[in-house]
């Protein structure tokens, strides 16, 4: 038995050789070099990731699992393809579990609609936690409108962390639903979901899982995780935009009905009755965002060529310097200090309003998002109307903390 | 662009020590403004003598262009007819939003807020105290109607 040593993939991880890869980043904004820390909002692409959707446009495109002729069997084999790429970069069990969408927000919403829909019954209980993205909580509400199911929430500590006793004393003989987001988009927080998933199946409730700040930062493996629904976004993980997944458990995919109606998800249609395709198309009505797949296929391909661990690696550095640089500045607070966090820093600094700090740091070229991040429970919670959030990428460099510790120093210069 | 047309010193003063900050008890008319991209909450009161918008205050949390938007306007505004506060939001409508509006020599203070049309994504923060004071005017005409 031979043990690799466990570091020589990381030394070898060339951030300056991944930034070069990805064309939008040697741009410049006001006149000043580009520094994207924006990517928890959406990463930039490749060049691998355009130039496959490119291809696909120029050479491939034609509708899906339509026609015999020979544009379409290679768009459908493209397509399909796709799903397979997917279903083996987050280990799900099998491609009919493998649903492709617009996106997270998309996914938790066919989730909400056509499984809870139909089985809540008045007082049920959805388990949420504090820190959920606006889409992890809004599907929920309605859904429990339309079913007089009740919303319960884990709360979380000054840290962000949602810890196992609180979940566990929120978990109740009528939680059918626990929906908990991977990490979180705020606050960078990893929760504890392989935990999570096992305490709640014990009361034998349903865990979906929002993905989408997960995926493109460390492996997914839903095997291990063994979460009923996981959901995720191309977008944030080096694909297109407007198109994402939802991985279900088969048995549950199987009996929940369709969620829209239309082509490709029906087997015969009569105006007296009409059969459904079986899954994944069952759940994929219309035609999909074919090029968004390939783009996907193409971005799972350009992170299996990091490799997701040395990406997770070169993140997790980043997080500790730019935590360490960060805590420096004078007045700036992090909002978000858990123990395990994926790189994403939430900041607030004294006197000056994220919005201020916002177009601030644009002026020198350095892209930060600002505002509550889709996340308003959070920014009560903290007591801040907002904060400013630089989040790292694969692509992203040491030299780019360095130019936003310096933007904030411009920062206070102007609000002297 | 250039930081310094946004955020002018005048500016940056209001921001630190906003003026007629607070809120009046009784006030003859109020309302509330959010800004939801940003957080931004304001909050007016005022009272009325006849078509004399007599005496005002807001208060609220957000960035310096709107707390400083908001002082601003409450000093420009105080004492004045309804007429002329209408005169004057359509004044500074047009700087704020039309790129090659000239600026009028009656703005005064208000007219440091020019610089946030170079900013086309800030403008809405100039802009929500001038709607909150909107509504809160027009709330009262209501009232008034009503009676």
């Amino acid at each position: 038995m031979s043990v690799a040593p466990a570091h020589a993939a990381a030394t070898a991880y060339d951030a300056n050789r991944v930034w070069r890869d990805f064309p939008i980043l040697t741009r410049e904004v006001h006149g000043r070099p580009l520094v994207f820390l924006d990517s928890a909002a959406s990463s930039q692409r490749p060049r691998s990731v355009i130039e496959a959707v490119d291809a696909y446009e120029r050479l491939h495109h034609a509708n899906v699992h339509r026609g015999v002729h020979q544009l379409s069997q290679e768009a459908t084999a493209m397509f399909e393809h796709a799903r397979a790429r997917v279903r083996a970069f987050v280990n799900a069990a099998s491609t009919r579990e493998v649903i492709f969408t617009r996106g997270t927000t998309e996914s938790i919403n066919l989730v909400a609609q056509s499984y809870a829909r139909t089985r809540l019954q008045p007082g049920d209980e959805i388990l949420l936690t504090a820190l959920e993205h606006h889409a992890n909580i809004v599907p929920w509400q309605l859904v429990a409108e339309q079913t007089g199911a009740v919303i319960k929430v884990v709360p979380m500590d000054r840290r962000g962390v949602i810890d196992l006793e609180s979940f566990a004393d929120k978990l109740g003989s009528r939680t059918r639903i626990v929906a908990c987001a991977h990490v979180s988009n705020a606050l960078g927080t990893v929760l504890p979901v392989r935990e999570i998933t096992r305490l709640a199946h014990a009361r034998g409730a349903v865990v979906l899982i929002d993905g989408a700040q997960a995926v493109p930062h460390q492996r997914v493996d839903l095997a291990k995780l063994d979460c009923d629904f996981y959901a995720f976004s191309a977008h944030k993980m080096y694909g297109p935009t407007g198109v994402g997944v939802l991985v279900g458990r088969e048995s549950l995919l199987e009996a929940m009905p369709p969620w829209q109606g239309g082509g490709d998800m029906i087997l015969t249609v009569s105006f007296e009755k009409t059969t459904y395709n079986e899954l994944p198309f069952k759940f994929e009505a219309g035609t999909p965002n074919i090029s968004g797949a390939v783009g996907l296929a193409a971005a799972i391909d350009y992170i299996e060529t990091l490799g997701i661990d040395n990406i997770h690696a070169h993140e997790q550095r980043l997080l500790a310097l730019a935590t360490e640089k960060l805590t420096r500045v004078p007045g700036l607070s992090i909002i978000g200090t858990a123990p395990q966090k994926a790189s994403v820093i939430s900041f607030t600094i004294d006197g000056i309003h994220p919005h201020d700090l916002g177009t601030i740091l644009d002026a020198e070229g350095v892209a930060v998002r600002t505002g509550h991040h889709c996340a308003m429970p959070v920014m009560e919670f903290f007591g801040v109307p907002a904060t400013a959030r630089a989040s790292f990428a694969c692509y992203s460099r040491e030299s780019d903390i360095d130019a936003l510790v310096a933007a904030l120093g411009k920062a206070r210069e102007v609000f002297g | 662009m250039d930081l310094k047309d946004l955020y002018r010193e005048v500016i940056l003063d209001h921001n630190r020590s906003p003026r007629l900050f607070g809120r009046l008890d009784p006030a003859d008319s109020s309302a509330d403004g959010h800004n939801p991209l940003c957080g931004d909450r304001l909050h007016v009161t005022l009272r009325l003598e006849g078509d004399r918008l007599s005496d005002l205050r807001f208060e609220g949390k957000g960035c310096a262009i709107s707390v400083a938007s908001a002082s601003m306007m409450c000093e420009a505004v105080k004492g004045k007819r309804r007429d002329e506060i209408a005169h004057l939001y359509g004044e500074i409508h047009a700087v704020l939003t039309r790129h090659d509006a000239p600026v009028p020599e009656d703005l005064g203070k208000l007219a440091a807020l020019s610089g946030v049309r170079e900013f086309p994504v800030r403008v809405k923060c100039a802009s929500l105290a001038w709607h909150t004071l909107n509504a809160a005017l027009e709330r009262s005409e209501q009232t008034v109607k009503t009676e």
